[in-house]
């Protein structure tokens, strides 16, 4: 089963749900999706064994067979290649904005000339490890980089269908959202009852109906707030999973990396019973799908 | 005219709620916010919309099934993995689909449409702190950098007609493409922290960003009480780096209970956090213009 963390809105505390799930799970792939900002690592500390480059195809012009026709400019969606031809006596030129680039493939596979090869550029790293038990694998981008969804697609590629994984996935609800999500049967929701919290919860929620995910809500530092949050989950039928009520010294402990579940028994409990809930949903979610198939 | 920009790289560190008290705090200015996929910023503004305008950029494929002779050749060349065989007929998964247009220019009986995306809307209100420009990415689109540019350009054009002063954009989290289109030409970077270890590790790689971009950056460590060992650290590496130390706000529980009552903390109280960001701001506010760019 594959288990993501997300939320909508920054600092509800994804990460900390992802890595104490983690942590009382044990035998689990983890994956944090996280990777214009990773944070999990700084929690469950993997030794980050493997260090393996990411990089997306490029077009490079060779410039001996370019005849300046245009086709590869006209072809990308991306405004990635400007051509200019040549004039008078002046010789035309191709200039290629890398970073703009999608890696489509579109003026590699239709230059009339074959004068487009492709080559790797670097856009980030993705990091694998252990940290006990826990098979551990992240992505960073480079600082500078515009576009996380390729190396986002990379970092995925590490989900193990044998064994639990988590994904601990980046704000919002755009594109490395959706990139993270992709493929995940259960979808946690963390979230703060405040109207920040509930103004993107409600626009995660969105996403997942899209895409057609199951998912619960975690409802963090569950008593600073408003009932907003809790209305709206009973209103929409949206199940709330798990609350976690503020608690200074579990703040001070994250602020030093700690893990909540190491510290206190109390916590793992309520951790391990948040994973069997998801199971419950989850198994329930598709015996609902057999009947509707079989009935 | 200054272009100020709050961003923090971790989520929820406490942007728009300084941003936010901004609004109140400095005259002559427009507010922009440019975390477009998860917009709060008008939830303490309470904005009265002017104009509202649709987004279109980019665009996705669609292959008609009628016509469609499921040749695959589509889904073969298709870098997204974003056409799949159904019976007989190729889709698109409209999620997956990056708008490369390949499959249309490759379909052999040229049965694939490239149909123009409607991203979003983006707003021009008022508000009782002067003009606000903001948007609303529609659900699970893209080019959110771009709808940042565009938002971000319509302020500085309102900026200069009206003869403003500041242009003050909340961004998003992250360091990637809308965070980029934030940050980019502005005068300066204020970046909010907290005193734990992500977001130390998530401030280092903005200040990073910034310096790649060549803005001067300034720090606001948010609830720097909740550990006063890791917020001195903060202050010593920032020395280190060039950034100024903009101020220091406690940790309150009052803040979230605030955000129930839709107006900027400084309206709000007059307690500690309401002073520590108040000072912040004169600091930023008495920045003398020649500061604005650091030599290269």
């Amino acid at each position: 089963m594959v288990i993501a963390v997300a939320s909508g809105k920054g600092g509800t505390g994804k990460t900390t749900v992802a890595v104490n799930l983690a942590r009382v799970l044990g035998d689990v792939q983890f994956l944090d999706c996280d990777v214009e900002e990773p944070n999990a690592h700084l929690f469950l500390k993997p030794d980050l064994a493997e260090r393996i480059p990411a990089r997306v195809m490029v077009p490079e012009i060779i410039e001996e067979k370019c005849t300046y026709c245009g086709k590869c400019a006209e072809v990308c969606a991306f405004n990635a290649i400007a051509v200019i031809p040549p004039r008078g006596g002046l010789k035309g030129g191709v200039l290629v904005f890398p970073n703009l680039c999608h890696s489509c493939g579109g003026c590699f596979l239709l230059c009339p000339e074959g004068a487009i090869r492709e080559v790797p550029r670097e856009i980030g790293v993705v990091e694998t490890g252990r940290a006990g038990a826990i098979r551990f694998a992240h992505g960073r981008l480079h600082v500078g980089e515009a576009m996380s969804p390729p190396l986002i697609r990379q970092v995925k590629k590490h989900v193990d269908r044998t064994r639990t994984t988590l994904v601990d996935a980046p704000p919002g609800t755009s594109c490395p959202v959706i990139n993270s999500l992709e493929g995940s049967d259960y979808c946690l929701l963390v979230t703060e009852p405040t109207p920040f919290g509930l103004n993107d919860l409600v626009l995660a929620v969105e996403v997942l109906r899209v895409m057609g995910i199951p998912h619960g809500l975690v409802i963090n530092r569950c008593d600073i707030g408003d009932d907003g949050v809790e209305s709206y989950a009973k209103a929409s039928g949206i199940p709330v999973l798990m609350r976690i009520p503020f608690d200074r010294e579990i703040a001070e402990r994250y602020s030093r990396g700690l893990i909540a579940v190491d510290g206190s028994g109390e916590y793992a409990e309520k951790f391990r019973a948040l994973y069997e809930a998801i199971r419950n949903r989850y198994e329930a979610d598709r015996g609902h799908q057999r009947q509707r198939r079989h009935g | 005219m200054k272009q100020i920009v709050v961003i923090s790289g971790k989520g929820g560190t406490g942007k728009t709620i300084f941003t936010a008290s901004l609004a109140s705090l400095a005259e002559n200015k427009v507010m922009v916010d440019c975390d477009v996929d998860a917009a709060n910023l008008h939830l303490l503004l309470s904005p009265r919309v002017v104009e509202t305008h649709e987004f279109r950029s980019g665009a996705t494929a669609w292959i008609n099934p009628d016509t469609c002779i499921a040749c695959g050749e589509c889904a073969e060349m298709c870098r997204f993995e974003a056409i799949r065989g159904a019976d007989d007929h190729y889709v698109v998964d409209p999620l997956a689909c990056e708008g490369c247009g390949l499959c249309a220019r490759i379909c052999p009986v040229e049965v694939v449409e490239m149909r123009e995306n409607l991203c979003g809307q983006w707003y021009l209100s008022d508000t009782a702190y002067g003009p606000f420009v903001h948007a609303k990415l529609g659900i699970a689109r893209e080019n959110s950098g771009k709808l940042v540019a565009c938002i971000r350009q319509k302020a500085k054009e309102l900026a200069e007609t009206r003869r403003l002063d500041y242009v003050i954009i909340d961004g998003p989290p992250g360091i990637g493409c809308p965070v980029l289109a934030s940050l980019t030409d502005t005068d300066l970077a204020v970046i909010v922290t907290e005193p734990t270890l992500s977001g130390i590790h998530d401030a280092r790689r903005v200040m990073e960003l910034a310096r790649h971009f060549r803005i001067p950056a300034g720090i606001v460590i948010n609830k720097w009480d909740i550990n006063p060992e890791r917020s001195r650290e903060i202050e010593a590496f920032c020395a280190l780096e060039g950034v100024s130390l903009l101020g220091r706000i406690p940790f309150s529980k009052r803040v979230a209970e605030s955000l129930i009552r839709a107006v900027p903390y400084v309206e709000t109280a007059g307690d500690d956090v309401a002073a520590a960001i108040r000072a912040a701001w004169d600091k930023i506010d008495s920045k003398p213009a020649g500061e604005a760019r650091r030599p290269s």
